[in-house]
């Protein structure tokens, strides 16, 4: 039951507010809680203009007065020695964009059969299969063994298949999934399929898939953000730079300028104040930030809809 | 329909048939990835009563009992990561219930549709940045010498030369409203996503036994989120015991000097590692991770199922 209500909960979500009339708020309570609201929506708004002026504001500027909202000067150079850097950044792009694209696809058909499967209300063995998956959930190896394993005994260890190998199923997400099936396709549907002498695969590919299309999308979107995200993998495996996605550059140059402004610091020395003067600059810092987020950020409130049944829905059980 | 729940009705339920090949065959991909990357991890943790060496191995390191356990919680280190890591989480847990219930219930009574929809979709906004950055968000208001924060206290006629990354006091707050930044939105539009779900008739009837708009949230729609509220809670009680790394690591840029308040069992794993080498070490504290996690998902599973059968887990 919970089910249904919950997808008709997600469904709902494009109708916010349709409270009747006679039961809506005073204006003056209205007005409150508007203001009360636009004021919080500013927290998430302003640190975000913060990193977006400062990327386009002159090394000088900074300098003298610090990271502002209204730099002196304004310059384009930040995305300059971006440009600079070149083949880094393009290359750490199409890193990034292969790792969220080509590994949400494996990763979608993968877990989707494994979901059918475990949505097979006939099938014998589908609490050993619905456990076997729900239990790694709840218990695991942890890092270190996981690490070992990865890069001793997979040898995944620099190689650009340790994007997509390792994570290739969420069980979390295969759960979502099932849920999906669940509860958007009929029972009836599957056994209509099996009389009329359809396999499974075939039941699969022409029935199940076309009515999925929301599931999958919403998966899919997690993914394909959790991948975008994703810095840690490679700032444990990866050494070869031409293999380091854009999080974790940035996340690297993060670290490089606290390294050296740290031991600078406290050697003083003439090379580490020079290797200082040489390093990324702030605003570079700040441009290379702006281009990892902005491609998220243009598409999100195209795609908000799907994250949200795909919340309602994870929040479900059986 | 009668056909195949006819030979599961018979005496002998059958394992294995053959009409279910394809399915075993759908099945098998995510299998053997579990029995790879889920199920072998588990017993790499046998690495934890080793005194591991890589060149030997894990076939050849020799065993030494209890010793790794011995030593993590010889130190204070044990106990400073575990309460580190509890707090933060239950602390969050609660932050970020309390204002995105109290923020959804606010949207939800917006009369403009418009500008509720328009403010989710702000709200949502931080969801979806790294924790990288959101660090060097965070760089930008802390950072000592260009940082805003600083720039501020100057102008007031301050020092501001403060490096905000060593002073230990100012962390815990930050670290939980930075978490509350990140994720609150989330779970604002989940509420209200089933606070839009709820029949109106509820309502109308409220409203016509003279209820106000109080009454109203506090004996329809909070019942109503009871469900949703308590399932994220057993969720969030299975991770108690982990840190989120991305904010403990990079956000406080691993500063050494306020480890006793950032230091949690993920980060030190992590150092343990990659910094120490210390294998064996780590991976005890990967396993007291995993088991004390695991009791205390089961714990709070079984409390829920108590209290309330519908919303447990399993």
């Amino acid at each position: 039951m919970a089910n249904i209500e919950s997808r008709d909960a997600a469904i709902a979500n494009d109708r916010v507010v349709s409270k009747n009339r006679f039961n809506s708020l005073s204006p003056a309570w209205n007005a409150v809680f508007s203001i009360i609201l636009i004021l919080v929506s500013l927290f998430a708004l302003v640190p975000m203009l913060l990193v977006f002026i400062v990327s386009f504001s002159s090394e000088a500027s900074i300098s003298y007065n610090g990271f502002s909202f209204f730099p002196s000067e304004w310059t384009l150079a930040g995305y300059g020695y971006l440009g600079k850097m070149g083949d880094q950044v393009l290359n750490s792009y199409i890193i990034t964009i292969v790792h969220s694209v080509f590994g949400t696809l494996c990763c979608l058909s993968v877990m989707s059969l494994y979901a059918y499967v475990i949505a097979q209300r006939n099938f014998p063995a589908r609490r050993f299969f619905t456990w076997f998956l729900f239990f790694t959930m709840l218990f695991g190896g942890g890092m270190v063994p996981s690490y070992m394993l990865n890069a001793n005994v997979y040898h995944l260890r620099d190689s650009f298949w340790i994007f997509i190998i390792p994570s290739l199923v969420s069980a979390y997400h295969v759960i979502i999934l099932r849920t999906f099936i669940i509860s958007t396709i009929p029972e009836t549907l599957f056994e209509a399929g099996k009389i009329d002498g359809a396999g499974h695969f075939r039941i699969f590919i022409q029935i199940v898939l076309p009515l999925f299309k929301a599931g999958i999308a919403t998966i899919g979107l997690f993914q394909l953000v959790g991948r975008w995200n994703d810095w840690f993998t490679a700032y444990l495996y990866i050494d070869s730079s031409r293999l380091v996605p854009l999080q974790t550059l940035l996340q690297k140059i993060q670290n490089n300028i606290d390294f050296l402004k740290n031991n600078a610091e406290i050697a003083g020395t003439p090379e580490g104040l020079n290797m200082l003067r040489n390093l990324p600059t702030q605003n570079l810092r700040m441009a290379c930030t702006v281009i990892v987020v902005l491609p998220i950020l243009c598409a999100y409130p195209f795609f908000q809809r799907y994250f949200v049944s795909g919340l309602t829905i994870g929040s479900v059980k059986e | 329909m009668s056909a195949t729940s006819g030979a599961i009705g018979r005496k002998k339920k059958r394992f294995f048939r053959r009409e279910d090949l394809a399915l075993y065959i759908m099945a098998l991909p995510t299998v053997i990835f579990l029995l790879m990357f889920c199920y072998a991890p588990m017993f790499g943790l046998i690495m934890a009563f080793q005194d591991f060496n890589a060149t030997k191995g894990i076939f050849g390191s020799p065993l030494v009992g209890l010793k790794n356990f011995q030593y993590l919680f010889a130190t204070t280190d044990a106990w400073i990561i575990t309460r580190n890591t509890v707090c933060y989480n239950l602390v969050f847990m609660a932050v970020n219930t309390l204002i995105a219930v109290i923020m959804a219930l606010m949207l939800s009574e917006l009369t403009s549709r418009k500008l509720a929809k328009t403010l989710q979709t702000i709200y949502m906004l931080p969801y979806f940045l790294s924790w990288t950055v959101v660090a060097i968000v965070v760089t930008a208001f802390l950072d000592r010498e260009y940082g805003i924060v600083n720039k501020i206290i100057q102008a007031v006629g301050g020092k501001g030369k403060t490096d905000w990354y060593k002073q230990k006091d100012i962390w815990p707050p930050l670290l939980v409203f930075i978490h509350a930044w990140k994720g609150v939105g989330y779970n604002t539009v989940l509420y209200l996503a089933v606070i839009s779900g709820i029949s109106q008739d509820y309502y109308e009837a409220a409203v016509l036994d003279g209820a106000t708009k109080f009454q109203q949230a506090r004996y329809i729609t909070l019942p109503h989120l009871r469900f949703v509220i308590s399932i994220s809670l057993i969720m969030s009680m299975g991770s108690i015991f982990r840190g989120d790394f991305g904010l403990f690591y990079s956000v406080t840029k691993n500063s050494g000097r306020i480890y006793a308040v950032t230091d949690v069992i993920d980060t030190y794993i992590y150092r343990g590692l990659i910094t120490l080498g210390n294998v064996g070490m780590s991976t005890a504290a990967g396993l007291y991770q995993s088991v004390v996690g695991f009791l205390v998902l089961l714990g709070a599973n079984w409390v829920v199922s108590k209290i309330d059968p519908d919303s447990a887990m399993f």
